[in-house]
């Protein structure tokens, strides 16, 4: 049994990579998708709106499935981690571009005429007023996504990526003991998880005004 | 005073959502440096109206100057955008919840446009916010947040800031309405200063007796029209209305209980 010990801490370091990239991509998708959804461009609007609706509309596993393996069918020739970030990190972008559409627009509306009397354009209003605002108002939830996104790497086991769970999985063979190595693997989860809760707790605290 | 040439000429407003009007045709000439009160039921349009005067409600018909600048000009999207951005430097505003920005202290509050727009220093922005923030008597609160402030506090730094971009002219809209009834004095005192020093004010306002003892002219509004205007102590004395009379037996009556 202590044989595994090692693999799994590696296949725990890998479940790490996969969530901070994913994060990352995450991030950049959300800014990019509020960003649309609240254009003034009726057509940006769309795409959005259609990218969240997409997303959200379809099982995270079967977009897995769709860019690793329907991929090279169309030109798309991706190994299984890079898939694994790309699918994970569009996927939650798409929860990502409604966590912060939701912040900015529950930024009351007075912020916005007081800053466009004195004189500051849409811009400038936005940047300094409303964003800064908006940005503690979603620490919280976008640390939701984080977690939901922690534990949805391990879909990634089904197009065969060395993490938690798959290491789980490919050690029943050897040891015949489900049981622990599953245990294993979700310990593992729940120790990368309580961190980075701990840290979204830290931060939420540290951007408290006052 | 020149009264040849008015400071800020609000010519034909009109203003509708759908069917409904809330501004019918109301002309309103204002003078370098006079204090004019707009009072009137709720609905009535004294706000629409006011806030027509910077575009942030605009008009669907008439037009808005501020002396030689017309501020409702129909322009290209970007160019209009700068346009309005320069003219309401040059008006300031004065919201009935304040609208101070709660993530910056009272001294980012006010410097932060003069320092965005204005390009200044730091050293010459703080310099400013002391000034302005002597004037209004919470220069001890510099470092404060607006959480940690009353609202007549909250709303004498917006009036700072406000002042900050040195506007030509004030425009409040009902600035004591959500105070506390012990913290509208303070306020009061701010405008009664600024109208000392010949600040030209458009007050949208429900304190009778301070639109009495500070401005030059009243104006009564009712359903979208200009009802009745002239001298405070003809309004409120000898007003020849009925509406108007009706209006300041409800509001006299309202204020005794």
């Amino acid at each position: 049994m202590l044989t595994v010990y090692p693999y799994f801490l590696k296949a725990a370091w890998v479940t790490i990579q996969l969530s901070v990239l994913t994060t990352i991509l995450g991030l950049f998708c959300g800014g990019l998708g509020a960003a649309a959804r609240l254009s003034r461009f009726v057509v940006l609007r769309y795409i959005g709106a259609a990218y969240v609706s997409f997303i959200r509309g379809t099982p995270a596993l079967i977009q897995l499935f769709i860019l690793y393996f329907g991929g090279p069918q169309i030109g798309i020739q991706l190994d299984a981690f890079e898939a694994g970030v790309i699918g994970l990190g569009v996927n939650i972008g798409a929860y990502m571009t409604e966590t912060i559409r939701g912040a900015i627009i529950s930024i009351d509306k007075g912020q916005i005429e007081a800053a466009r009397t004195l004189g500051m354009s849409r811009g400038q209003s936005f940047r300094k007023v409303v964003l800064p605002q908006a940005m503690r108002l979603m620490i919280r939830p976008l640390g939701v996504n984080i977690n939901a996104l922690i534990k949805g790497t391990a879909l990634v086991a089904a197009i065969s990526v060395v993490e938690l769970t798959y290491t789980a999985q490919r050690y029943i063979g050897s040891t015949y003991k489900p049981f622990e190595m599953f245990l294993i693997s979700g310990i593992l989860y729940m120790i990368i998880i309580y961190i980075t809760s701990r840290a979204v707790t830290w931060l939420d605290n540290k951007a408290k005004i006052v | 005073m020149d009264t040849e040439k008015p400071f800020v000429d609000i010519r034909h407003a009109q203003k509708s959502y759908g069917s409904l009007e809330v501004l019918k045709d109301i002309s309103l000439k204002v003078n370098r440096g006079e204090i004019v009160a707009i009072i009137g039921p709720s609905g009535s349009g004294k706000s629409t109206l006011l806030r027509a005067i910077n575009d942030l409600d605009p008009l669907t018909g008439g037009e808005v100057w501020l002396e030689d600048v017309q501020v409702n000009k129909t322009l290209p999207h970007r160019q209009y955008e700068k346009h309005i951005n320069h003219v309401r430097q040059n008006i300031g505003m004065v919201f009935q919840h304040f609208n101070l920005f709660p993530h910056l202290n009272v001294r980012e509050n006010i410097t932060l446009a003069p320092r965005m727009l204005k390009g200044l220093t730091v050293d010459e922005a703080n310099t400013l916010a002391e000034e302005q923030l002597d004037k209004v008597g919470m220069l001890e609160r510099i470092d404060y947040y607006p959480s940690q402030l009353s609202g007549g506090q909250k709303q004498r730094v917006a009036i700072a800031r406000a002042l900050a971009m040195k506007p030509k002219v004030m425009l409040f809209d009902e600035a004591t309405s959500a105070l506390d009834p012990e913290l509208v004095e303070e306020v009061n005192l701010v405008m009664k200063k600024l109208a000392e020093e010949h600040m030209t004010m458009i007050i949208v306002t429900h304190e009778m007796g301070f639109a009495e003892s500070v401005c030059d002219r009243v104006l009564f509004m009712d359903q979208g029209v200009v009802v009745e205007e002239g001298p405070p102590s003809v309004i409120f004395r000898n007003p020849e209305n009925e509406r108007t009379k009706n209006f300041l037996r409800k509001h006299l009556a309202s204020n005794k209980e």
